[in-house]
């Protein structure tokens, strides 16, 4: 591609931030150069600066962010630093649109959508009224809203995630920009609706050749989208390459280490270690002077220390900042050291094992949140239906089993945890733990129970108190639940910190001198101070920057392997499901629809929604697009469960009245049992015509 | 929209209810004798105690007199004064509360839209030296004690008039004393309301402005304001559809809890300028150990801050979809 | 090695507070005002030592004396705020008359930060019922406004005549201070109320339920660690609150009996006619109640802003 042709063209582009009176680069010589029509992943970590690049190429910097001199920033020809703030404001009107991460924190919430749109349209084109308005309505059709009228009328917080983010990706492309950039349009929405909107996008960009530069931490994504791809680390490039060059034979230790960390397609814990990158990004102003990944990096040089790697240009036109690119290896070539610590077995079992008593057994259940009456129903004394959040849950764990629980949000996996630790208490059914009814509420359980149940925290952040050292953290349990003599307590939570790999000068530190990964140790350590045979695990990587998330399932696994505990593992990936648990159950609205063993699950026959969940993981291996089972909307409001199959308004493979009118039974398969209408062997011959979903994303 | 408001208007009744509850107690329950008290004291005998006793009533047990006293109240008979011979409590606190509302009006009309104003300006330039001067404005002179301001006015305008026929015809609009007859009508008293009012104006326009400010700054950080400004569309609208819309929206409870805020000033307003309102009324009330007429005030002033409260929770509904349709 | 689980949480909590200070104080207008509340709190705490003339009712000085400038003169038991009509040295009335309005704001200040943020911690962490019946108490109490209930609840018991030395008597004399402090309790309690709610959904407040800690444990040392710079700023808003209030009291004639040096009432006793005769009687002690209520504001807004920045 030559200059003249690129829709976008930036060099030296330095951004710095003011943080407590200091300017501290974010963003180092940033490059890029991007053709009409083309898609371009932008993929970093938290911190990576992926999103100051995204707005300042749009020059739009809060009033702390500053572009240092020296850049070049050049859209379509045109000079963008000389330009004026009215004409910045008619180049975002028209050719360069901006779709943000959260689209409903980035919708007026005061104002009806249509009338929003219409102000974009109005911007762009200066005209309003009637032609206006039919473009806006032919603009949400593209977008697949469905009653186009209707959602011209709402407002934003009537709108599923979905819906909202298909109407700021409408109100971007409504004035056929050349340039679009989007800054992780998908995270924080279901996989099913992110595939969705995978694929609208891809149709959408086809039709229009614009330009777009996508943003993601998420490897699959790039995969599955992108054209090219550009690797950022703590504000430099340390890679930029086709994207089927990229996946193949990555250059760039950073970006080998990220592709390495990701479940293998077939991995199970037994099997293989996950290939982890040790220690964490580093934060703004702890910068080094050379290379940016030397503190993490394996192939590390004393030399790196010393001396910045060049941004050097390949004969092919990648870009790769290493001193030792040529020794990189691609993912291949280094086969993953097998795991000796897990053996695969401790399976799925359906009836009753005399043998191995269960662990944790639930019948039977129930959480119902009451709904408040309305005024009409006050009125005519009728109780509305309570919201189901867990109906009816029979689960079976025996000890050292990983159960792995999947789901998309609101399917009610983290109540169904919240139940079992005694955060909330049921409102039916029956728990035993160890073979002891437990109490519905942790303050009413017996001080033995409540040592053998933990649990690990999604948001490492909030999981520790902040006035507390980690020393006091750990300590806690040991003393409460396990009865120690201080002394001994101090001697146990340093070998508990070594336990998760933390040095033992740790122990004085608080939470705000730890990185987040180094919070999540701390969280573990502190669920296994008191020996317990059950930790519940709530999305303990989600929220986790994509590089240290490996490394802490690692420990998880080991940790398991080594103290024989239990795992309830609550996560929305399913690549990470299937590689640590031993079962897997998939539940939808309160209920669960499939279980099974792991190594079964991902293949035919599957219950439908499992099905749908499966195909929608974009896998990170450009060479492998699946055929997508695309489920439309989102879950049914809570308060408006569906009669008969919970699942029938969405199903895919619905086969009539008989889904919307009876509760499908259980049916028995070779490693488990789904739970739908259509017999399994007609289930695993419609699915088995697909490419089999893998695990791996 | 509804199950809302059916929420506020419950909630209404209840504090009302409660309140009035409290009015009572406090009156009735505090260490020594009401019977005493209004009998002037130790010095009373026991005979004359008893008579007052028996006539309010105090002999029954306090939840009956409670409901009695309640029934009273909403029935209109606050009963006779005795802070000044031979007054009804009823005519006298309305027509009290009456003047006072006139001030309090005049009050709002002036600080209202001076304060939204400085508080957008300041919101808008926070932390540069508009937004400095204005906060340095409202800490410091503004939130003197009402006397203060209060005397300050006075005096600088009776220094002013110093016999010229200007200072003469400026005294009559601002005349340093605004102790005007009790009955007089709006257009009389209209003159003598100007001081008073400046000062509680100063009394309203710190809280309300800093609110307002606030709420500005916080919209500013939201992230449909950025969305909205890479539209595209200018500035000017960017503040005007987007950021002041959500901004000025709870500014509506904001100035009914600044009513609550409002009267607390005016009894220290109307006792240094004479002015012949229901704050005046009750220093005079408790100083002559009149209970009822007491009483009969505080719960004027809790029915109008509720009735206050209560339109504003409905004018937040009707103006905020969230709410409208939630 | 540190000693075997060595407590720093309480140490913690203080470097907080003591960054807090440290913000306050780089900030010019918070600088100044917090530099000013301590000019007062000196008078206040010394005020005897250093007033010139230490009995406050001392007349026996020429009265309506003009203030003066000569400090020569000042050695000589002259007067540079002037005396007042009945002979006073309003210098040293100002300069007693920190004490009361220190002692009473402060501790009615005090009083009801501790029971108000015990109350509204309980209130948040425990939920339920009982705190929708203790917060709807508390929203009919704010109902009523806070000057009128003072003025009501001063007044009537001012008025009762108790047996001098009887604990009824104790109660009245220190009426204003304790209505200060019932009527911040709740205004407290709503706001500790409110951050306990907030810190109650953390994630490790969980982990200590999941425990299975006692109430208090958790309400006492995971949560208050994290309240307290909430009940900080609360408590700086409320102190110049109460000092705006105890000032007002004692201009309305609620406050302190008269010869004792209350500003507030050296305010009123001086108004009207006698302002033309000695205007500095009343100018020197309202100008003393402006300095520092905006002294006080001064700082408790910086205060705020710090602590908005620590998060
Ligand atoms: S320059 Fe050195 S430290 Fe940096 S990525 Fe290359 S080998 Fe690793
Ligand atoms: S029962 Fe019917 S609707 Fe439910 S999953 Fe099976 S086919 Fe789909």
């Amino acid at each position: 591609m030559t200059v003249a042709d690129s829709l976008l063209d930036v060099a030296d582009l330095t951004v710095s931030y003011r943080v407590d009176g200091a300017w501290l680069p974010a963003l180092r010589d940033f490059r890029l150069r991007l053709g009409a029509g083309q898609v371009y992943g932008l993929v970093g970590e938290s911190g990576s600066g992926k999103s100051t690049a995204a707005l300042a190429l749009m020059r739009y910097l809060g009033g702390n962010g500053r572009l240092e001199a020296g850049a070049r920033l050049r859209f379509a020809g045109e000079d963008l630093l000389a330009k004026s703030p009215r004409e910045l404001r008619r180049l975002w009107a028209r050719r360069i649109k901006f779709v943000p991460q959260n689209a409903g924190a980035a919708l007026n919430p005061s104002l009806k959508i249509g009338r929003q749109v219409l102000e974009a349209l109005q911007a762009a084109e200066g005209s309003g009224g009637e032609a206006a308005y039919a473009t806006m309505l032919r603009m949400f059709r593209d977008v697949n809203l469905a009653a186009p009228e209707r959602v011209a009328e709402r407002y934003p917080h009537e709108l599923s995630g979905g819906m909202q983010q298909r109407v700021t990706i409408a109100m971007a492309l409504i004035s056929d920009p050349q340039l679009l950039i989007m800054d992780e349009p998908t995270t924080g929405l279901d996989v099913t609706t992110e595939a969705v909107i995978l694929d609208l996008l891809r149709g959408l960009i086809a039709q229009r050749a614009t330009g777009l530069l996508f943003i993601t931490h998420n490897l699959g994504l790039v995969a599955q989208l992108c054209q090219r791809v550009l690797v950022l680390y703590a504000g430099e490039i340390m890679e930029d390459a086709a994207v089927a060059q990229l996946f193949a034979s990555p250059r760039h230790p950073y970006t080998l280490g990220l592709l390495n960390s990701l479940p293998q397609p077939g991995a199970r814990k037994a099997s293989a270690r996950l290939q982890a990158i040790s220690g964490n990004p580093p934060a703004l102003r702890l910068r080094a002077r050379g290379c940016a990944f030397a503190q993490r990096c394996p192939l590390v040089i004393e030399r790196c220390h010393r001396e910045k790697p060049p941004l050097e240009t390949l004969a092919d036109g990648s870009l790769v900042r290493c001193h030792r690119w040529r020794e990189v290896r691609p993912p291949s070539a280094s086969p993953p050291p097998p795991n000796p610590l897990h053996k695969e077995g401790g399976g799925y079992t359906s009836g009753e094992d005399e043998a191995q008593p269960a662990l944790l057994r639930a019948r039977g259940l129930k959480k119902h949140f009451p709904v408040p009456r309305s005024l009409r129903q006050a009125l005519r004394g009728i109780q509305p239906p309570p919201i189901q959040a867990l109906d009816g849950v029979d689960l079976q764990l025996r000890a050292g089993q990983t159960l792995g629980l999947v789901g998309e949000s609101g399917s009610g996996k983290t109540t169904l945890a919240r139940v079992i630790i005694g955060l909330q208490e049921s409102s039916g059914g029956t728990l035993e733990i160890l073979g002891i009814e437990a109490r519905a509420s942790a303050r009413q359980r017996r001080q033995d129970i409540l040592g053998k149940l933990q649990m690990v925290f999604q948001n490492p952040q909030n999981s520790l108190n902040p006035y507390m050292s980690v020393r006091q953290a750990i300590a806690r349990p040991l003393l409460k639940l396990r009865g120690l003599s201080p002394a001994e307590a101090e001697a146990e939570t340093l070998r508990l910190l070594a336990l998760v790999n933390l040095r033992a000068d740790y122990a004085n530190r608080y939470p705000d001198e730890l990185s987040g990964g180094e919070k999540q140790r701390v969280a573990i350590a502190r669920a296994f101070a008191s020996e317990p045979a059950l930790v519940l695990c709530d999305e303990p990587v989600s929220a986790l920057d994509v590089s240290v998330q490996a490394a802490v399932l690692n420990l998880l696994a080991d940790l398991q392997a080594e103290r024989g505990a239990a795992y309830l593992f609550i996560s929305h990936d399913l690549a990470v499901v299937g590689y640590l648990a031993d079962v897997i159950a998939v539940m939808y609205l309160g209920k669960l629809c499939e279980v099974g063993a792991a190594e079964a699950f991902f293949r035919p026959p599957y219950h439908p929604y499992s099905e749908a969940l499966l195909s929608a993981i974009p896998i990170a291996d450009p060479a492998r697009k699946t055929a997508r089972i695309l489920l439309h909307d989102s879950l049914p409001r809570a308060h408006q469960q569906p009669r008969g199959c919970r699942f029938h308004q969405r199903c895919p493979r619905k086969i009539g009245a008989i889904c919307e009118e009876e509760a499908p039974p259980w049916r028995q398969a070779a490693a488990g049992q789904i739970r739908c209408h259509i017999p399994l062997a007609e289930l695993a011959a419609a699915q088995g015509a697909l490419p089999p979903p893998a695990a791996g994303g | 929209m509804l199950p809302f408001l059916r929420r506020r208007f419950v909630f209404f009744l209840f504090t009302y209810l409660l309140s009035s509850l409290m009015i009572f107690f406090l009156l009735r329950v505090l260490p020594g004798d009401p019977a005493r008290v209004i009998a002037g004291g130790r010095e009373a005998t026991a005979e004359q105690v008893a008579e007052i006793r028996a006539a309010l009533g105090l002999n029954a047990p306090l939840p009956q007199q409670y409901v009695a006293w309640l029934g009273d109240f909403l029935r209109g008979d606050w009963g006779e004064t005795i802070a000044f011979r031979g007054a009804h409590n009823r005519e006298l606190v309305l027509e009290r509360a009456r003047n006072s509302a006139r001030l309090a009006l005049v009050a709002l009309l002036l600080s209202v839209p001076l304060s939204l104003a400085l508080g957008v300006i300041a919101g808008l330039s926070e932390n540069k030296l508009p937004d400095i001067l204005i906060s340095l404005l409202t800490l410091s002179v503004v939130s003197l004690p009402e006397f203060v301001t209060g005397l300050f006015l006075i005096n600088t305008v009776a220094l002013a008039g110093g016999g010229s026929p200007l200072a003469d015809a400026l005294g009559w609009w601002f005349p340093a004393s605004s102790a005007v007859p009790a009955n007089a009508s709006f257009g009389e008293m209209l003159p003598a309301l100007w001081l008073p009012a400046a000062a509680a104006t100063l009394v309203l326009l710190a809280y309300i402005s800093r609110l307002t400010r606030a709420g500005v700054i916080e919209e500013l950080k939201r992230e449909y304001v950025r969305a909205a400004a890479l539209k595209g569309i200018p500035w000017r609208a960017v503040i005007w559809r987007h950021v002041l819309r959500n901004a000025l929206l709870p500014t509506i409870t904001v100035i009914a809890i600044s009513i609550s805020w409002l009267i607390s000033g005016l009894v220290v307003i109307e006792f240094v300028f004479g002015f012949p309102g229901l704050g005046g009324l009750l220093i005079t009330a408790i100083e002559r150990r009149d209970l009822l007429l007491a009483q009969a005030i505080v719960m004027v002033t809790v029915t109008i801050i509720l009735f206050a409260n209560l339109f504003a929770d409905m004018a937040y509904a009707a103006l905020n979809p969230r709410v409208r349709l939630g | 090695m540190r000693s075997a689980v060595s407590d720093r949480q309480p140490r913690r909590a203080f470097a907080a507070i003591w960054r807090l200070l440290r913000a306050l104080l780089r900030q010019p207008q918070s600088a100044i005002g917090a530099a000013l509340v301590g000019f007062f709190l000196l008078l206040a705490l010394f005020g005897g030592a250093l007033a010139p003339h230490p009995n406050a009712n001392d007349q026996s000085h020429a009265v309506r004396q003009p203030p003066t400038l000569d400090l020569g003169a000042l050695q000589l038991g002259a007067h540079p705020f002037g005396t007042d009509r009945l002979g006073r040295d309003v210098y040293s009335r100002v300069i007693l008359g920190a004490s009361s309005i220190f002692r009473i704001a402060g501790l009615g200040t005090l009083i009801s930060v501790v029971l108000g943020s015990a109350l509204g911690m309980f209130m948040g962490y425990q939920g339920g019922w009982l705190d929708e019946a203790l917060g709807r108490i508390i929203d009919a109490l704010l109902a009523i406004p806070a000057l009128l209930l003072a003025l009501v609840l001063v007044g009537i018991i001012r008025n009762l005549d108790f047996e001098i030395g009887s604990w009824q008597a104790g109660l009245a004399d220190n009426v204003v201070l304790l209505v200060i402090a019932a009527l911040y309790i709740p205004i407290v309690a709503r706001v500790a109320r409110s951050a306990t709610l907030d810190i109650k959904t953390r994630e490790f407040v969980q982990a200590a339920e999941i425990r299975g800690e006692s109430r208090a444990y958790i309400i006492f040392r995971e949560i208050l660690p994290s309240v307290i710079p909430a009940l900080v700023v609360e408590a700086s808003l409320r102190f110049s609150y109460a000092i705006f209030l105890v000032a007002s009291l004692g201009f309305l004639g609620f406050g302190a009996r008269p010869p004792s040096p209350d500003w507030g009432l050296m305010v009123n006793e001086n108004r009207g006619g006698y302002y033309r005769l000695t205007p500095w009687a009343l100018e020197f002690p309202a100008l003393a109640i402006a300095a520092l209520v905006i002294a006080v504001n001064l700082m408790s807004d910086g205060i705020r802003r710090a602590a908005q920045k620590g998060e």
